[in-house]
């Protein structure tokens, strides 16, 4: 078995790489100290069709796959990790769920232009008190007597949520009770500035500072009944059925931070001179950087055999949730190797390493922490845990 | 308008290039890109073609072993179509060969009003291919321009210079050679990737082109590399301390050197 990407990833990579260092690189170490949302570039990321790729043409999008969507992810990612989420949560949590299961109405009112990177949703369902356990979902919503959904709540750290091209949010509320007595969660579209709809004031973030994240509030946000997503009480169903994309594209991220900081050291390794010679001279050095060549190239193989399955309509729950772990975990393992192999300079912000380093950590916790991965993984080996 | 660039397919020169011993000439034998130096030419055209209200812009190129991958970047762009001449009897084709075999290629592009090339490409930067199509051709030929634009038949070039640049104009069809600050290009969409794979790609071998196999290849030069060597390290310089006559001693030197 032979297993490479074909022709129009290559075509897309190159593209993506060309893009990813002529218009992001020189840029990513000032958004991050200004804390910039670069509104151009995801334009410009838009005009490149890169919000569209898993969505088939009639919406706009591009009539490709899960692989893809990695390859452009991993390529952003390499050079700055704000700007990746930003694609990889435009596409896997404003606009899929819209896709998977909205009404041909909502699909054409709202894809085309989330599809044309001419707007960005967020999806909120991380609450101050229900993360992993999204099930304890508080904020809560009731139908009046002309169909309106009145939403009441909070959400907590959500992306995307407040830029200047957020046109919505769809968000989980408890609707009901099932006969279990179990809370019903539906899911709901909240157009931004819809009153009643309050986006906070911007995260001070560890990382990742020129990806957009707010809290949000909803006091009486009452919405028309035609803006509820896919059936009452199939919001948490739903969502649990659209994390596994998410988790390889997350993947795919990782992939591109180890492959970022690899690249990095490479360089720095021959240029560096200490006691007379280059720093890579040292095999404590090298072997640090070939335990990254390592890396790279294990979390590129779990991520793209993890994206095949899902493109080829076979299972890959367990797979995504390997390749989440796996490849989260060595990308803040590289990133550590990375600033230790610049020394003094690799803790210096404006370092790209040192950049992805503060960014790195997140990508262990964001769509699903590494212990609910390992809960996933357990559950598939007939473990019993709960 | 219907517009003809001339788009040739190079090794990435990100990665490292190598000659073969045997011929004493750079390795193609690997994935081949657009010339960057192209990609201005496609813009160029594109925006022309647009400008013009309509037209076809074709990409022409000759290269090794049916390397069709750069030809597949500029169709992403938005070229319409592509015509590869490939063929093991040009192994070894100079820069006149080329011109040959590329002018009989463009030759099969119906109606092509304008032909664009680089200055000069990355890889073998002869710079010499251009005029020579044009003359093949019997067509005007403009070099280096930085604009251009097309109006009633008659095409209107800055050309840069080394004190500014001349305005040139000359009646289609014609070649025009353009220089890297001619306009920005596009970066291809994703759609444009994914549509490039069904654009019309005409593949010839040098017997559809019509030109003398005699010409072209290692024979057709009448030339030869008779060896390849490292250009020499570079001396270093001589350092005049400046203890009070440093200017002096510069001064004696460049008269030395008959430069003052
Ligand atoms: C920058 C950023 C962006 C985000 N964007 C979004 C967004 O767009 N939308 C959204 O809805 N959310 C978003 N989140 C929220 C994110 O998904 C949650 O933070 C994450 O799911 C963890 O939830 P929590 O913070 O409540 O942690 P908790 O669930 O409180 O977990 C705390 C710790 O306990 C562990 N833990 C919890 N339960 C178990 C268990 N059963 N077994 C073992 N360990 C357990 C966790 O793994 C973790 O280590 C974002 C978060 C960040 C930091
Ligand atoms: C010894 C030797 C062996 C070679 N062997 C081969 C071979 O086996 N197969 C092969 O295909 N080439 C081969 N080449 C390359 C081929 O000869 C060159 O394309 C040609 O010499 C043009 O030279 P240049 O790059 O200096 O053109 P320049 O005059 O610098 O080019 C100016 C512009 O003309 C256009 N142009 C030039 N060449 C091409 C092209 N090939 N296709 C499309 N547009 C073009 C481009 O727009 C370019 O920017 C060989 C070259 C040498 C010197």
């Amino acid at each position: 078995m032979t297993f490479e990407l074909n022709d129009d990833a290559e075509a897309l990579r190159r593209v993506v790489r060309d893009f990813a260092d002529s218009e992001v690189a020189p840029h990513a170490a000032a958004w991050d100290r200004d804390h910039t949302f670069p509104v151009d570039t995801v334009r410009a990321m838009g005009d490149l069709g890169l919000f569209g790729i898993p969505f088939p043409q009639e919406y706009g999008g591009g009539g490709g796959n899960l692989t893809l969507l990695c390859v452009a992810i991993e390529e952003l990612a390499r050079v700055d990790q704000s700007v990746a989420i930003t694609l990889e949560a435009g596409v896997g949590l404003g606009a899929n769920p819209i896709y998977r299961f909205g009404t041909d109405d909502q699909r054409e009112r709202w894809l085309p232009d989330l599809v044309g990177g001419r707007t960005l949703a967020g999806f909120g369902l991380t609450e101050p008190d229900a993360g992993s356990d999204a099930g304890a979902t508080r904020t809560k919503a009731h139908q009046t007597a002309d169909g309106s959904w009145v939403i009441n709540g909070e959400k907590a750290f959500i992306t995307n949520s407040g830029t200047e091209m957020t046109s919505l949010v769809t968000v989980t509320a408890v609707t009901g009770s099932e006969p279990s007595g179990r809370p019903a969660i539906s899911t709901i579209v909240v157009p931004s500035g819809t009153p009643g709809f309050e986006v906070g004031p911007s995260y001070r973030k560890m990382g990742w500072h020129a990806s957009d994240t707010h809290p949000l509030v909803f006091t009486d946000c009452a919405v028309p009944a035609e803006n509820l997503l896919g059936a009452e009480g199939r919001g948490f169903a739903n969502f649990l059925s659209i994390l596994d994309e998410g988790r390889v594209a997350i993947a795919a991220m990782a992939v591109g931070v180890i492959q970022g900081c690899l690249e990095e050291c490479q360089r720095y390794a021959n240029e560096r001179i200490a006691f007379g010679r280059a720093i890579g001279a040292n095999q404590a050095v090298a072997f640090a950087i070939a335990d990254l060549a390592v890396a790279a190239h294990a979390a590129r193989l779990v991520t793209y055999q993890a994206a095949a399955l899902a493109d080829a309509g076979k299972p890959y729950k367990a797979e995504a949730a390997i390749a989440k772990l796996y490849t989260t975990e060595a990308a803040v393992s590289a990133t550590r190797t990375a600033t230790q192999v610049f020394g003094g300079s690799g803790y210096m912000d404006e370092t790209p390493v040192a950049r992805h380093y503060r960014d790195a950590k997140v990508l262990e916790i964001g769509e699903g922490t590494s212990e609910v991965q390992r809960l996933v993984i357990s559950r598939s080996l007939g473990l019993p845990v709960s | 308008m219907n517009i003809v660039v001339c788009a040739k397919q190079i090794p990435d020169p990100a990665e490292p290039g190598a000659l073969d011993p045997q011929t004493k000439t750079l390795k193609r034998d690997g994935k081949l890109i657009l010339d960057e130096s192209d990609m201005y030419g496609v813009e160029m055209a594109l925006q022309l073609a647009e400008a013009a209200g309509g037209g076809e812009v074709t990409l022409v190129s000759m290269a090794p072993d049916n390397k069709v991958d750069g030809l597949r970047s500029g169709l992403a762009m938005g070229a319409a179509k592509a015509v590869l001449v490939s063929d093991p009897a040009l192994a070894g084709t100079d820069a006149l060969g080329t011109a040959k075999v590329l002018a009989a290629a463009i030759g099969k592009v119906d109606g092509a009003q304008l032909v664009l090339t680089a200055t000069e490409s990355s890889d073998g930067y002869t710079g010499t291919v251009p005029e020579q199509i044009a003359a093949i051709l019997g067509m005007p030929s403009i070099t280096f321009a930085k604009s251009i634009e097309v109006r009633d038949g008659t095409v209107y070039v800055k050309r840069q210079t080394d004190a500014g640049y001349d305005e040139v104009e000359c009646p289609l069809p014609c070649v025009v050679s353009v220089t890297a600050g001619v306009v920005e290009p596009r970066y291809p969409s994703f759609k444009g990737i994914m549509a490039a794979k069904s654009k019309p790609l005409d593949q010839l071998t040098l017997a559809d082109t019509g030109v003398d196999a005699g010409s072209v290849g290692w024979g057709g030069g009448g030339q030869e590399i008779v060896g390849i060597e490292d250009a020499p390290a570079r001396e270093a310089g001589e350092i005049f301390e400046d203890d009070g006559s440093g200017v002096d001693k510069i001064v004696a030197y460049l008269e030395n050197l008959k430069i003052v």
